[in-house]
């Protein structure tokens, strides 16, 4: 299982519940296909509260969360 | 013509001066800094008669170029004994401006204080007025009453009963276009500066006044043009901050690991959704409040917003991330309607949200009220308003005072002002800013949250040590000279991202004054403003020691990255200019 989150103007492509059968062998890229979130909307992916690239593999488990580009102070 | 314009808070006289040569080309944050290193001796006692208070729009405030309406307040500050710049929005700035006034400045203090006073500015001339209606009177009952007697028109800059009482944490607050006092230069308690001089208020008028004077018009237009496409065209100027204000980053903080929480415990917050940007714009979008607004005319940004409660009454803008965060997450309330009557209730003080949301939960830690209970904490800052309430007292006093009072060793200070709202041990970058700013913990000297968790300007990682000691460095630098343009300090994350908009900027300064000023003047005015503050700080006997955050962030591990403080004082020396 992840644990999946979008923020902000992603918020939407949240999955049910905030979770997502987890198959092996899955990148950040796969993830973002199987959401429809379009990369160009997407600024920072953080798996398990690190910076990650689209590249970034996935564990079972791993929580992952999906901002566009933000700001503030 | 620009002036100068000082009164004595004592004698009551005032004068209009021309601009000294060496001040023409300081503005905002740059000129409070110099007349303070020049004016103020540095052993000072900060609500004695040799401190002053300077207040000076930004070097583009009153041109209409977007964003440039910022406030810079300098003094020394009773909160850290090291100088300060504190600065605001609301529409002061711009006002003063129109009355080509460069600063104000308010020297000596009367023998004895009874009561505000208002001093009242006009292209006429400057009045000082008793008002004793005003005494004891929150800011917001202050701004309506000065609002009936001296038109809507005016732009106010005014203490509340914190100021009054000369509380180390209180605030200066400036009212906005919709004449509300929510616009604070908050840190380092200047709001008691301007109370020791028994001034309640200022009062600007800005009819009749002949504007702002710009050099090289054409010139000007075309870079300010380009200017609005620079802000128009980053996604977190044009649409992030306007969408979700600047709470918008109460998630990805969270995310990140470094939403201080439980006053520094943890590096999450599991309640954290209910407090969060997204979440404040659901409740005004049902409650039918505003979602976004600027805090001064000319605002193209728009992150400010008007908080309504249950029956669509207003309570509180300028609603921010890092007073959510203080008085949330930091202390675990979790209930939006009781952070913003807190908020309300600090701008109505005249009190710092930061400082405020450090010391409920340092008084929290020693056991005064229960660790995320709103109601609790609503009743305690409603002691500040009794002048006899000693418990009242301390709180007003910040979270040092307090941490002393009750006998509390977890107090997240340096230089005596308290932590903002990313843990140092994972957002490295902000606790270098934090550790060596002459401002004591400030994230605004230096925002390293950019390259360290937003990805705006580069990225460094947020849990090592290497490159954020060079990115905290620099950022101070560019923010100093940011801060003396009168830019909103968010024009950053567009201008970190847009190749040429250093140029762009370089190319505003130079139509308005007529003379040449290269982008290299820009780093070159930002690396003097911060000269000036080390400076006026080693003559007020500040060492490297005092580069130092709290104890506990060395020893403790802040989960879920377990990371802990680990420069030396001698690496972070490398973070200042000198
Ligand atoms: S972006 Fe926010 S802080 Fe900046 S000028 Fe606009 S309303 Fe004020």
């Amino acid at each position: 299982m992840l644990e999946v989150k979008c923020f902000a103007t992603l918020g939407k492509y949240t999955p049910v519940g905030g979770k997502l059968e987890y198959r092996p062998n899955i990148t950040v890229k796969d993830l973002l296909r199987e959401l429809n979130i379009d990369e160009r909307d997407v600024k920072v992916v953080f798996v398990n509260g690190v910076y990650s690239t689209f590249d970034t593999p996935l564990r079972d488990g791993d929580r992952v969360g999906i901002f566009p580009a933000i700001g503030g102070g | 013509m620009e002036r100068l314009l000082r009164i004595n808070t004592n004698t009551g006289e005032s004068e209009f001066l021309d601009v000294p040569e060496e001040f023409v080309s300081l503005g905002g944050r740059a000129l409070t800094s110099r007349i303070i290193k020049k004016e103020v001796p540095a052993n000072a006692h900060p609500l004695g008669k040799h401190n002053k208070l300077v207040i000076a729009p930004g070097l583009l405030t009153g041109t209409p170029v977007a964003n440039s309406g910022r406030i810079s307040v300098g003094g020394k500050s009773p909160l850290t004994g090291g100088i300060k710049e504190s600065n605001s929005g609301g529409t002061f700035s711009q006002k003063m401006a129109k009355l080509g006034i460069k600063a104000i400045i308010l020297e000596d203090k009367p023998e004895k204080v009874s009561g505000s006073r208002i001093i009242y500015v006009s292209k006429d001339g400057v009045r000082l007025e008793d008002a004793p209606g005003l005494s004891g009177k929150g800011t917001y009952e202050r701004a309506k009453m000065l609002f009936e007697t001296y038109g809507k028109d005016v732009g106010l800059m005014l203490i509340g009963p914190a100021g009054e009482g000369l509380r180390l944490a209180s605030s200066i607050q400036f009212t906005d276009p919709k004449g509300r006092p929510a616009r604070a230069a908050g840190r380092g308690g200047l709001g008691a500066v301007m109370g020791s001089k028994g001034i309640g208020a200022i009062v600007i008028d800005p009819k009749g006044g002949d504007g702002v004077n710009i050099a090289d018009l054409n010139a000007f237009k075309d870079a300010a043009k380009r200017w609005i496409e620079i802000l128009k065209s980053h996604p977190v100027t044009s649409s992030g901050l306007p969408s979700y204000g600047t709470a918008i980053l109460i998630n990805i903080i969270n995310e990140a690991g470094a939403l201080p929480t439980k006053n520094f415990r943890y590096g999450r917050f599991d309640k954290a959704g209910e407090v969060s940007g997204e979440k404040m714009v659901e409740i005004i979008k049902n409650r039918g409040g505003v979602v976004k607004e600027g805090c001064h005319p000319g605002c193209i940004i728009q992150c400010s917003q008007a908080y309504v409660d249950e029956k669509g009454e207003y309570i509180t803008s300028g609603f921010e991330y890092e007073t959510i965060w203080a008085l949330g997450p930091n202390t675990t309330i979790d209930n939006l309607d009781h952070l913003a009557m807190l908020d309300r209730l600090c701008d109505d003080l005249g009190l710092d949200t930061i400082e405020m949301g450090n010391t409920i939960a340092v008084a929290m830690d020693a056991g005064l009220l229960p660790w995320g209970d709103g109601e609790a904490a609503i009743n305690l800052l409603k002691r500040i308003y009794n002048p006899e309430d000693y418990l009242g007292k301390i709180i007003g006093n910040g979270a040092a005072f307090a941490g002393k009072a009750f006998g509390v060793e977890r107090v997240p200070v340096v230089k005596g002002q308290s932590l903002p709202a990313y843990d140092p041990r994972s957002v490295k970058g902000v606790g270098v800013t934090y550790a060596t700013t002459p401002m004591g913990a400030d994230h605004t000297a230096g925002y390293a949250v950019c390259q360290n968790i937003l990805k705006v300007g580069g990225d460094i990682d947020p849990l090592k040590k290497q490159g954020n000691i060079e990115v905290s460095k620099n950022l101070q630098i560019a923010t100093a000279a940011i801060d003396s343009i009168g830019f909103c300090l968010f024009v950053a994350f567009a201008v970190l991202d847009t190749e040429g908009a250093m140029d762009t900027i370089a190319r505003l300064l130079s139509a308005k004054s007529g003379k040449e000023i290269t982008v290299d003047q820009i780093v070159e005015l930002g690396i003097n403003v911060l000269k000036d503050e080390l400076l006026f700080n080693v003559d007020a006997g500040f060492t490297k020691s005092h580069d130092r955050l709290p104890e506990f962030f060395e020893n403790e591990p802040l989960p879920p990255h377990n990371t802990v403080w680990d420069f030396s004082v001698d690496e972070l020396q490398q973070a200042k200019v000198l």
